[in-house]
């Protein structure tokens, strides 16, 4: 190399800004970020469809198709049974819809772009994530108005009712990180949307979000009790309609903390490494 | 950084605590990448003069993304190091994300936003006020002929007008460097002339501009200086004039008959220094013929004509990228058949012709 006979320079040596300065910009970048991403989804008619038309199609289908084919104990019939389930399980569902937007913007560079520009690095992802809190909330508030319609009530008073609902976004939300890492790892739109979540149908059809697990097969029984969805819809029916609530209240709070804790780190690190 | 009020961010906003660098505004020197044994660049060296056009000429995978990524922060160089107005793109990336604008190989624009919100949104995220986004918005869109279809989403743009699009993204934070990967790549000839226009206009304001091509015509059009990269090597340097020069410059080309391509050679043959090349197979026949071209062109005619050879798409054109190649290194810009073998050979002369001179 002849690099030697030039005079070699020497870099410029630039302070970084002050810690309070960067989380006020980080807070801002994040705002920022989830304003676009739900202007991005109420402008896109398939993502609509699959947070809100999907759901209401699962309600009346169960509702009026399968729910005389499954016997249920509980005063309310099954109507009251069910839609706890519902929820939870279109929350589960809803988080395809951050994978797919995660792959989709890393495919085309959007996230590139991001990375190259003066803003907070953690605020795609935190951007992504609120967006997905506030697509949560009107996805289950659209769902519970359809079961109202249909026959669904409360039957535990207002504040366990409200407490349910926050599970059900507390679940949605933890599920969206497993999926922003999928849609991150797998870095490609069309392989997340085909084979990159196809285990949110065992974790939310194996469950006792449609049927009680009793009517289930032994050996899948085994999985169906003790899988976080169940526990999780567990508690939303204790909260929902009345019941025991401190057992399934710590189980479900442990396994979303746990389900949490291992995927963001997971995501942030996909996040980091993806270009 | 966050720019004072009515200010646009970037190389306007000095606020005197920016140290002043009176280096070249980018810097690389002897970059190295390698992504497992892909070795995507192998000892890149790099100078670009504040408010020059650096054109990155090279063929599919020579390495230009890999430059690129580098330059703007999203890849680290393995060995080597990266300046851009004097910030370390290693060791500083924030300082650099500062004052460079970026529009990559795929466009980064929103589709489901329109115009108008897609740049409103780039400024928030450099931290640019309302006031001064919008003003800045409507400038954009003006100078990038933008404005009918500003509140329109995205989707419905044309390649030509999401190019465009991109291209002004990247400049709403007055960016001092920016770079552009193949700017034009699918566009159609008169949408890549659009955004030819459209490049010359953003440069000229102090600002300077690192494009990578595959296309010799687009270096020569836009940029000041052109560096050939080839597999991770910088294999030419100079401008458009020296490296045309070192090309053998325009090319005339003609067909013929097949059975009197030959001929047809021999009679050219001595009209400029280098030696007729026939494609047998279709019976044309080109020269290199430097700046001479059209007294060449006047001269064939007569002597075909002398001869009876009849000619079919006579004419004079510009060097192509594989042409470049052709006379850099002896191959042409997509031939990976080549024996790996003689490539490597090639690059051993090269290098050791270099470290000759
Ligand atoms: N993330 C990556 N992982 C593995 N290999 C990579 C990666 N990025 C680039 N490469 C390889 O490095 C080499 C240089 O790629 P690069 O994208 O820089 O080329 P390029 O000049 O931009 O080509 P093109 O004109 O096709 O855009 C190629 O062989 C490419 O396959
Ligand atoms: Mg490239």
């Amino acid at each position: 190399m002849t690099t030697a006979t030039r005079p070699a320079l020497v870099a410029l040596d630039i302070p970084s800004p002050p810690s309070w300065r960067r989380l006020r910009l980080a807070g801002a970048d994040t705002a920022t970020l989830t304003q676009r991403e739900l202007l991005i989804w109420m402008r896109n008619p398939a993502f609509i469809f699959f947070t809100i038309i999907q759901p209401v199609m699962f309600v009346l289908l169960f509702r009026y198709v399968f729910a005389g084919a499954i016997p249920v104990k509980i005063p309310g019939g099954y109507v009251d049974f069910l839609m706890p389930g519902i929820i939870a399980q279109s929350a589960a569902f809803a988080s395809f819809g951050t994978a797919i937007a995660l792959a989709r913007q890393l495919q085309k560079g959007v996230i590139d772009r991001f990375r190259a520009m003066p803003m907070a690095r953690s605020a795609v992802l935190l951007g992504r994530l609120s967006a997905d809190v506030v697509r949560l909330v009107v996805t289950l508030l659209v769902i519970l108005g359809i079961g109202y319609a249909v026959g669904f009530r409360f039957h535990n008073g207002a504040l366990p009712a409200v407490l349910m609902l926050v599970l059900g976004v507390a679940l949605g939300l933890t599920i969206c990180t497993v999926s922003a890492y999928v849609g991150l790892a797998v870095k490609d739109e069309e392989s997340v949307s085909s084979f990159g979540l196809v285990w949110l149908f065992p974790l939310t059809f194996v469950s006792n979000a449609f049927v009680p697990v009793g009517t289930m097969p032994g050996w899948l029984q085994a999985f169906a009790k003790n899988q976080p969805v169940t526990i999780v819809i567990d508690e939303m029916r204790s909260l929902a309609l009345g019941g025991p609530l401190a057992l399934h209240a710590w189980q479900s709070a442990a396994w979303l903390a746990g389900i949490v804790a291992v995927f963001v780190p997971l995501a942030v690190r996909a996040y980091r490494r993806a270009t | 950084m966050v720019a004072p009020e009515g200010e646009p961010a970037g190389p306007v906003a000095g606020d005197g605590r920016q140290p002043r660098w009176d280096g070249p505004a980018i810097v690389v020197e002897d970059v190295h990448k390698s992504f497992g044994d892909v070795h995507a660049l192998r000892g890149i060296d790099l100078a670009v003069e504040r408010g020059k056009v650096l054109g990155v000429l090279g063929p599919n995978g020579a390495g230009k993304t890999t430059a690129v990524k580098i330059l703007t922060t999203l890849l680290r160089p393995d060995r080597g190091r990266a300046l851009v107005e004097g910030r370390d793109v290693a060791r500083s990336p924030a300082a650099v994300r500062e004052i460079i604008g970026l529009a990559g190989q795929s466009t980064a624009i929103q589709e489901e936003l329109t115009g108008r919100e897609n740049l409103d949104i780039m400024g928030r995220l450099y931290h640019v006020d309302a006031g001064t986004r919008r003003q800045r918005a409507e400038e954009l869109l003006e100078r990038f002929e933008l404005q009918d279809a500003a509140d329109r989403p995205a989707k419905g743009y044309s390649g030509g007008m999401q190019r465009r699009l991109d291209l002004a993204l990247s400049l709403v934070a007055h960016p001092r460097v920016v770079f552009l990967d193949e700017p034009t790549t699918g566009l159609d000839p008169r949408s890549r002339m659009a955004m030819w226009d459209v490049i010359r206009e953003m440069v000229g304001s102090g600002m300077t501009l690192l494009l990578t091509t595959q296309y010799l015509e687009e270096a020569d059009a836009l940029a000041d200086e052109i560096v050939v990269i080839d597999r991770g090597l910088v294999i030419a340097a100079g401008t458009s004039q020296e490296l045309k020069n070192r090309i053998g410059g325009d090319v005339l080309e003609f067909v013929v008959e097949r059975r009197r391509s030959a001929e047809a050679a021999q009679a050219v043959r001595g009209l400029s220094g280098a030696e007729p090349i026939i494609d047998a197979e279709t019976g044309r026949v080109s020269l290199r013929v430097g700046t001479e071209g059209s007294q060449a062109l006047v001269e064939t005619v007569r002597r075909l004509d002398e001869l009876g050879i009849h000619t079919e798409d006579l004419g004079i054109r510009r060097p192509s990228l594989d042409d470049v190649f052709l006379a850099l290194t002896g191959h042409g810009a997509a031939d990976e058949g080549d024996v790996a073998g003689s490539r490597r050979d090639k690059r051993a002369r090269r290098r050791s012709d270099r470290r000759a001179s």
